[in-house]
C-alpha cells in the first residue's frame, strides 16, 4: 500500500492499490526495444513488466505456442472518400515507424503478422466523419499491424472497433504530420473468451495534436500498450480511457509519454469502475521527461471505482523528470469505493438501487465520455455501462 | 394531514459479541405541521432511531410499529419511504464521487415527484434556494459532499429538505459543527419549510442551542433507548439548566 519511492510530484494515492518499491521505465524492461521475438526472453511472471499479468490466460501469445490459425479476425474498413486504404506485405516501409515493441508480446505480433493495413489521410485533407475499423473476432488466432497515418495539417477521427472472440497480438502505428489532427477511439468490446494484446505507438509530429480513447469493456484478458513519443516541438497528446472490469477479467493499460522533445504537451486521464470477484484492472502510467524536453506540461491521473468486493486494482504513476526546465508535471492516482453508505444516502433521497448505481457509474465516466464526441460510440458506451451493472445486480 | 406514528420501537445492532439492544421501546407520534425536539445525551439512540426509520440496512427491528398515514414504513424499502414523503437530513452525510449535486439533486427530485422537473423553473428553484442557504453556486458542479465543510454539508441536507418538500422530516444534528452565522442561516432555511406548515419535524439535536431559532412545539428528552420525559417548549429550558444528568443516572446506556 505504500506510494512508489520515485514519484517527486504531488500524488495521492487511496484505497486499494499497491504499488511497487521499485518501479520505473526501466524496471519495466526486460530487453531493449525489438521487432524481432528472438531478442526476447519468454516472461515467466516475475518481471517487473509481466507481474500483474496472469500469463496462462494469454494462450500461448507470451511464448511462441499460439499459431495463427487464418481464422482470427475479419477486418472491415469503412473510410470517407480521400483516405487511401491498404494492405500491404511485411517489407512495406511504413511499417513500424513510430516505434519498435516494448515486450515479447508485442514483438510476437511484429514477427507473426503476414499482412498489414495502411490507412492514410493526405495531407491537408480534412474529414467530417469518422474512419471505422472493424475488428471482428472469428474464434481463432490472429497476429496483426495497422498504420494510420495522417499527413501534414490532415484531420481525422478513427473508430477502430474490437468485437467477438479471438486470440489477438496486434499492433497500431499513429503516425502524425506537421500540425495534423487525429482523434483515435479504440473500443475493446471482445465476448468474454477473447484475448487481446497490443502496443499502440503515437509518433507526434511539430505542432499535431493526437487525441486517444482507448475504451476497454470485455474479453478475458486485455492488455494494451498505448504509447507517445514526439516527432517536433508544439506537440499535444491526450490520452483517455475508460474501463469496466467485471468478475474474472484482467484489464491492463501500460501506457508511456515519451517527452523527448522540447515544448510539448500530454494529458493523460484513465478511469476504471470494477465490479465482481476477481476482476482486475492494472493501469501503468509513465511519464518520461527527457533531459532535452524543457517546457514539458504534462498531468497523469488513474481514478478507480470499486462497486463491490472481491475486484482488485493496481494502480501505477510513475514521472521520471530529467529536466528542471519545465512548465509542469503532476500526477494522481486514487481508488474509491462505491459502499453501501453511499447507496443509503442516495436511495434516502427516493433515488432506487439500480439507478443509484447507474448514477454514480455513469457520473464518474461521464467526463470523459462526453468528449469522444462519436455520437453512436457515446450511446453505445452508455447502454453499455447500463448493462454491465444490469448484470452485476 | 400526513402523521407517523412511532410504536413500541426496539432496535438492535450486530456488535462484536453478539447482539445489542439501542432502541428499547420508542414511542413518538409526529404529524405535519408540528416540530418536535428530541434531545439527549451521547450514545443514547437518537441517530439509530433516525436511521431505523430511514431504513438504514445495519439497523434489525425487533417489536413494534413505524406508520406513516396508516402504511407501514418498515416493509418499505429505503427509497420507497423517500417517495412516500419521509426525510433524513445525516448527522454526517455521506461523499459520493462521481455525482454531482446538481445531478444528484435532480435525479432525486424526479424520484420523489415522479416525474422529471422542468428544466427552466428548476434551474431557477435550486439557484434560489441555494441562495437562501448562502451556498456557493458552484457546489452544483462538486461531487455530493465531496470535500465539503461540515457546515457545508449541512447547508446541503437542508436544501435536499427544501427541494423534496418530504412530509415528515428528521434532522439529526444539523446544528453541529456549525458556527453561529451558519446556525442562523440553516435555521432560517428549516423555519422557511416550517412555515409552509407541510411538513411535520423531528429535530434531533444534543444542545438547546438551535431552539433558539427554531420553535418547538413538544420537547422530548430520549435517555437509555426510550423517550424519558415529553413536554412543551419549557422543558428545553430545564434542560439547559439541569442538563442530562437526572435521566442517565441509574438508567446509564454503557
Ligand atoms: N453499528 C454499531 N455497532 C456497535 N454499536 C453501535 C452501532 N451503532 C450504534 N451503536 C451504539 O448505539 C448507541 C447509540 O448510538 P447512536 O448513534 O444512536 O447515539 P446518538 O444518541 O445519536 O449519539 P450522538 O449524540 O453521539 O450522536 C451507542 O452506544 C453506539 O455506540
Ligand atoms: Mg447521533
Amino acid at each position: 500500500m505504500a506510494e512508489a519511492q520515485n514519484i517527486p510530484v504531488g500524488s495521492t494515492t487511496a484505497g486499494q492499490i499497491a504499488v511497487a518499491a521499485e518501479s520505473t521505465v526501466a524496471t519495466r524492461m526486460s530487453a531493449p526495444p525489438s521487432f524481432d521475438v528472438a531478442d526476447f526472453p519468454v516472461p515467466h511472471g516475475r518481471e517487473e513488466e509481466w507481474r500483474f499479468t496472469p500469463l496462462e490466460r494469454l494462450r500461448g501469445l507470451h511464448d511462441g505456442t499460439a499459431v495463427a490459425t487464418g481464422d482470427g479476425v475479419k477486418i472491415d474498413i469503412d473510410a470517407p472518400e480521400g483516405v487511401v486504404v491498404e494492405t500491404v506485405g511485411r517489407d512495406d516501409a511504413r511499417l513500424g515507424k513510430a516505434g519498435a515493441p516494448v515486450d515479447r508480446v508485442a514483438a510476437q505480433a511484429y514477427s507473426a503478422f503476414e499482412k498489414a493495413g495502411v490507412v492514410t489521410v493526405p495531407k491537408e485533407t480534412v474529414l467530417t466523419e469518422p474512419i471505422r475499423i472493424a475488428v471482428h473476432g472469428e474464434g481463432g488466432v490472429a497476429y496483426g499491424h495497422q498504420v494510420i497515418e495522417l499527413g501534414a495539417f490532415a484531420e481525422a477521427v478513427v473508430v477502430i472497433d474490437h468485437t467477438g472472440d479471438a486470440v489477438l497480438a496486434a499492433n497500431v502505428d499513429y503516425i502524425l504530420g506537421d500540425g495534423a489532427k487525429l482523434t483515435v477511439v479504440s473500443v475493446q468490446d471482445w465476448d468474454d473468451k477473447a484475448v487481446h494484446v497490443g502496443q499502440h505507438n503515437a509518433l507526434i509530429g511539430r505542432d499535431a495534436t493526437f487525441k486517444s480513447f482507448v475504451v476497454t469493456f470485455g474479453g478475458d484478458l486485455v492488455r494494451l500498450h498505448p504509447r507517445v513519443a514526439y516527432a517536433g516541438t508544439g506537440g499535444e497528446a491526450e490520452l483517455f480511457g475508460l474501463y469496466f472490469t467485471d468478475a474474472g477479467q484482467h484489464q491492463e493499460h501500460r501506457l508511456l509519454v515519451d517527452h523527448n522533445v522540447p515544448h510539448c504537451k500530454s494529458n493523460v486521464v484513465y478511469k476504471g469502475a470494477l465490479q465482481g470477484e476477481q476482476a482486475h484492472a492494472v493501469w501503468i502510467g509513465d511519464v518520461l521527461i527527457e533531459a532535452r524536453a524543457e517546457g514539458t506540461d504534462t498531468y497523469e491521473m488513474n481514478r478507480n471505482l470499486v462497486l463491490t468486493d472481491g475486484a482488485r486494482v493496481d494502480s501505477v504513476p510513475n514521472l521520471e523528470i530529467e529536466t528542471g526546465e519545465i512548465v509542469g508535471a503532476g500526477h494522481a492516482s486514487a481508488t474509491g469505493r462505491f459502499d453501501d453508505e453511499q447507496l443509503f444516502y442516495l436511495m434516502a433521497r427516493g433515488i432506487p438501487a439500480d439507478e443509484a448505481r447507474r448514477l454514480v457509474v455513469r457520473g464518474f465516466f461521464a467526463e470523459l465520455v462526453q468528449q469522444i464526441e462519436v455520437d453512436d460510440i457515446e450511446q453505445r458506451l452508455l447502454v453499455k455501462i447500463d448493462e454491465e451493472l444490469e448484470a452485476s445486480v | 394531514m400526513a402523521t407517523l406514528e412511532i410504536r413500541d420501537l426496539h432496535v438492535t445492532v450486530e456488535v462484536e459479541n453478539g447482539t445489542k439492544e439501542i432502541l428499547k421501546g420508542v414511542d413518538l407520534t409526529v404529524k405535519q405541521g408540528e416540530t418536535h425536539a428530541i434531545m439527549g445525551p451521547n450514545g443514547s439512540g437518537k441517530s439509530t432511531l433516525a436511521y431505523s426509520i430511514a431504513g438504514h440496512p445495519k439497523y434489525t427491528i425487533t417489536q413494534g410499529t413505524v406508520t406513516l398515514d396508516g402504511e407501514d414504513v418498515l416493509e418499505m424499502e429505503v427509497d420507497e419511504r423517500a417517495r412516500a414523503g419521509m426525510f433524513l437530513a445525516m448527522q454526517y452525510p455521506v461523499e459520493v464521487p462521481g455525482v454531482s449535486v446538481s445531478n444528484f439533486l435532480r435525479t432525486s427530485a424526479t424520484a420523489i415527484r415522479g416525474e422529471a422537473p422542468k428544466l427552466r423553473t428548476w434551474v431557477k428553484e435550486v439557484k434560489e434556494s441555494m441562495a437562501a442557504l448562502q451556498m456557493d453556486p458552484a457546489f452544483a458542479e462538486r461531487n455530493v459532499n465531496e470535500g465539503f465543510s461540515g457546515g457545508e454539508k449541512k447547508r446541503h441536507e437542508i436544501l435536499q429538505m427544501e427541494l423534496l418538500k418530504p412530509k415528515i422530516a428528521i434532522l439529526d444534528e444539523t446544528d453541529s459543527g456549525l458556527d453561529v452565522d451558519a446556525l442562523r442561516v440553516v435555521s432560517e432555511g428549516v423555519n422557511r419549510i416550517r412555515e409552509t406548515g407541510e411538513v411535520g419535524t423531528l429535530l434531533i439535536t444534543h444542545y438547546t442551542r438551535i431552539l433558539r431559532y427554531i420553535k418547538p412545539d413538544f420537547v422530548h428528552v430520549f435517555a437509555n433507548g426510550r423517550i424519558a420525559e415529553s413536554g412543551g417548549a419549557e422543558l428545553a429550558d430545564k434542560l439547559e439548566n439541569e442538563g442530562y444528568e437526572a435521566y442517565v443516572k441509574g438508567g446509564a446506556s454503557a
